[in-house]
């Protein structure tokens, strides 16, 4: 009786698991294929993509949702944070989890990727000299870059904290993180520019000039300091992230503490490394790895200014190079594991944080 | 009494520098600002500075000196004796005008007087040729007309929009969903899944460009708006679902459980509650991500490439830098249009801007 009972209903469930699935993979795959292959005026084709991107999406959700309500307590516990998680997951598997394999892999193969090579690409890395440029490049990057942006962001952060216009003050110091790197690229490519003569219109030389020196072509001159002209630009837009970081974190410092270090006689300077420094230490450091993660990725602003030419090439703009220009998939690959493996300190460092705050 | 008054003393001091900090920090995006607007052949000839009133020689009077005058011999001039190297340079005369050779060979002079001037020569032609892509015309000092053609910059603009939009809200709805069964559901692999997620937030992105590239290939994405789509929801995922799970379960408890007495479901909880209940961080999430993908350079590069037809803005101002370098009038314009919406959204939505970008400071 039961199992009669429970056969009709079973039936159900199982045809509704396996068509509702199923015109969802066909029903996406058929848009997926309309919006490959259509040649629509590019507005509605983007009206029919946010469609399909909330309607579409959302009713993915719920259809599939909808079958596992139909079946029972346990199963439907069971099956339904899949069914949340399933479609982040499937993007990430698919763009970012599967390809970092891959990648792995064909840093162990040829160029075309066709055979095994070892360790080869990762022994020309350290000795092709484009490679070793691109290298000591992103050393500079990190060392000059991330270091002036924190040391800045600090400074500016203090400072903000005690003038009398600190709102309008971070506003102007953090806009420049709202352009992008592309057009930061040309306000100071701008700045730099040269012309030979008298007359410049760039600030730089029209300043070098004003006091008496000779213009110069700056982002091609003494190799390497060249770099130190790109890395100002990154100096001028990261700086004020950490500044507003900083800015929240000085907030935090009692006042009661640093009333008392005064009335002990305690100067400013004394105060800022032996009491604020310390206080605001985790701070310090969660912006740093931040910023060098963020300066270890450089790639848009030598590519704007530069191209990589006048040995500016970083680890990103040589591992464009090298997939595009040379078409080695060796070299390109293991450049781009090169950077994960710099980045995989800060990875644990993450980890540890969120850990630690109970995340998981 | 003494302590106040050093402690106003610093805070002079104190306003100073930041005023000088801040205004070196001002003057590179000014001076893209002023030169955009300023005719093609002045951003050439004078720096964009010019344009605050300044003192410059500006020629007052012309003396002709007689025709056969003899350069190696002392000139005369006015009365006064000059060589012919001190005119070459411009010498200052008795009465405090300069005096210079305007043409050396004519013999004559230029009596130059220091002056206020200001340079306020402006145009909007340079956004006009920029945005339309049409020919135009620009006219020489010297009366020739030069033809250029703009850049269509118009085209690429809206490109940009196309991009950014459904690449912000395919990510951030699914991040949601991913980031609620995270917070809340109790699953077999639920931390492993996490931890995985965590670990991708600062992953660079050039570690998963060649397998999507071919993949792409053999997919018929490349060059194509859901191709970049597609990339930047995968590389926006981890970063949202990070941020929408410490934003979800922050949530107090008490609030889906007496949801669930009612009977709820999950995906009533989540649409009815979850959804309305984080829209301010769904806001700053989603303006980074939009600004994210429309500054973004590198993902346009590898997967748009050359196609002309689905070029954004970054792509074609780094055209432009590489084609015409020196037409300063188009770039600083065309670098302008494509600020636009950034400082659009930066003045507009400040506080859900600053949050979104401290959160999202760490993707990769």
């Amino acid at each position: 009786m039961i199992a009669s009972a429970a056969t009709p209903g079973m039936v159900r469930k199982i045809l509704l698991s396996i068509l509702v699935p199923a015109f969802n993979v066909l029903l996406h795959t058929g848009i997926f294929i309309f919006l490959r292959d259509s040649d629509l005026n590019s507005i509605v084709y983007a009206v029919l993509a946010i469609l399909w991107g909330v309607v579409g999406v959302y009713f993915m959700y719920w259809s599939l949702n909808w079958v596992v309500e139909q079946y029972s307590d346990v199963w439907r516990r069971r099956i339904q944070p899949f069914l949340f998680v399933g479609p982040a997951f499937l993007l990430l598997s698919w763009l970012l989890l599967i390809p970092t394999i891959r990648t792995l892999i064909m840093s162990f193969q040829n160029a075309a990727s066709t055979e095994f090579v070892g360790f080869a690409n990762y022994a020309a890395v350290f000795t092709d000299r484009l490679l070793i440029t691109a290298l000591r490049n992103n050393l500079l990057w990190v060392v000059f870059g991330a270091t002036a942006c924190i040391v800045l962001g600090l400074l500016i952060a203090v400072l903000a904290d005690r003038s009398s216009f600190e709102r309008t003050a971070k506003v102007i110091i953090f806009l420049p993180m709202a352009i992008s790197f592309v057009a930061a690229g040309v306000i100071w490519k701008f700045i730099y520019y040269y012309q030979p003569g008298d007359e410049q219109v760039g600030l730089l030389n029209a300043i070098v000039v004003a006091l008496g020196g000779e213009p110069q072509a700056w982002t091609s001159m003494t190799q390497p300091w060249n770099n130190l002209f790109l890395i100002v630009i990154l100096i001028w837009m990261q700086t004020g992230f950490a500044m507003v970081i900083f800015s929240a974190a000085l907030k935090g410092v009692p006042d009661d503490i640093l009333e008392a270090a005064r009335v002990d006689g305690a100067g400013e300077i004394r105060i800022f490394f032996r009491i604020i420094i310390p206080f605001i230490m985790t701070t310090i450091l969660s912006v740093s790895t931040t910023i060098v993660v963020f300066t270890l990725k450089i790639f848009d602003v030598v590519m704007i200014m530069t191209g990589g030419q006048y040995n500016t090439d970083v680890v990103a703009t040589q591992f464009y190079r090298q997939l595009f220009m040379f078409q080695n998939n060796g070299y390109g690959s293991t450049l781009a594991i090169i950077l994960l493996i710099a980045v995989i300190p800060v990875i644990i460092f993450n980890l540890r944080q969120i850990r630690k705050q109970g995340g998981f | 009494m003494r302590r106040r008054s050093r402690r106003a003393g610093s805070k002079t001091v104190v306003n100073v520098v930041l005023a000088v900090i801040c205004l070196i920090w001002l003057i590179p995006t000014i001076g893209l600002f002023v030169s955009s607007f300023r005719p093609a052949t002045e951003i050439l000839k004078t720096g964009w500075w010019t344009v605050v009133p300044h003192k410059e020689n500006v020629a007052k009077d012309q003396i002709q000196l007689p025709k056969d005058t003899d350069l190696r011999q002392p000139i005369q001039v006015n009365g006064q004796t000059f060589s012919d190297d001190q005119l070459r340079e411009g010498v200052k005369a008795a009465d405090g005008t300069t005096f210079m050779w305007q043409n050396r060979r004519a013999r004559t002079i230029d009596v130059l007087e220091a002056g206020w001037k200001m340079n306020t020569e402006f145009t909007t032609e340079n956004y006009k040729g920029v945005l339309t892509g049409k020919t135009y015309e620009i006219k020489d000092t010297d009366g020739t007309v030069k033809t250029k053609k703009g850049n269509g910059m118009s085209q690429a603009f809206l490109n940009t929009l196309v991009v950014s939009i459904p690449a912000t809200i395919i990510p951030i709805l699914i991040a949601t969903f991913a980031a609620y069964a995270f917070a809340w559901l109790r699953f077999p692999l639920r931390k492993t899944m996490f931890v995985i997620v965590i670990m991708l937030l600062v992953v660079p992105l050039q570690i998963a460009m060649i397998p999507i590239l071919r993949d792409y290939t053999a997919l018929g994405l490349n060059g194509t708006f859901l191709g970049i789509w597609l990339a930047h929801a995968g590389f926006g995922l981890p970063l949202a679902t990070y941020f929408m799970y410490s934003y979800i379960s922050q949530l107090p408890r008490d609030l889906f459980e007496s949801a669930f007495m009612d009977g709820a479901s999950n995906f009533t909880i989540f649409t009815r509650l979850i959804l309305p209940l984080s829209v301010p961080s769904i806001a700053s999430i989603s303006i980074f991500q939009f600004l994210w993908v429309w500054n973004d350079y590198l993902v346009a590069l590898i997967f748009i490439g050359n196609q002309p037809d689905v070029q954004v803005l970054s792509m074609k101002i780094a055209d432009m830098v590489g084609t015409r370098g020196n037409d300063w009038h188009l770039l600083t314009a065309a670098a302008f249009v494509s600020m636009l919406m950034p400082l659009a959204v930066f003045f507009g939505l400040q506080k859900y801007f600053v949050r979104g970008l401290l959160g999202g400071s760490v993707k990769g």
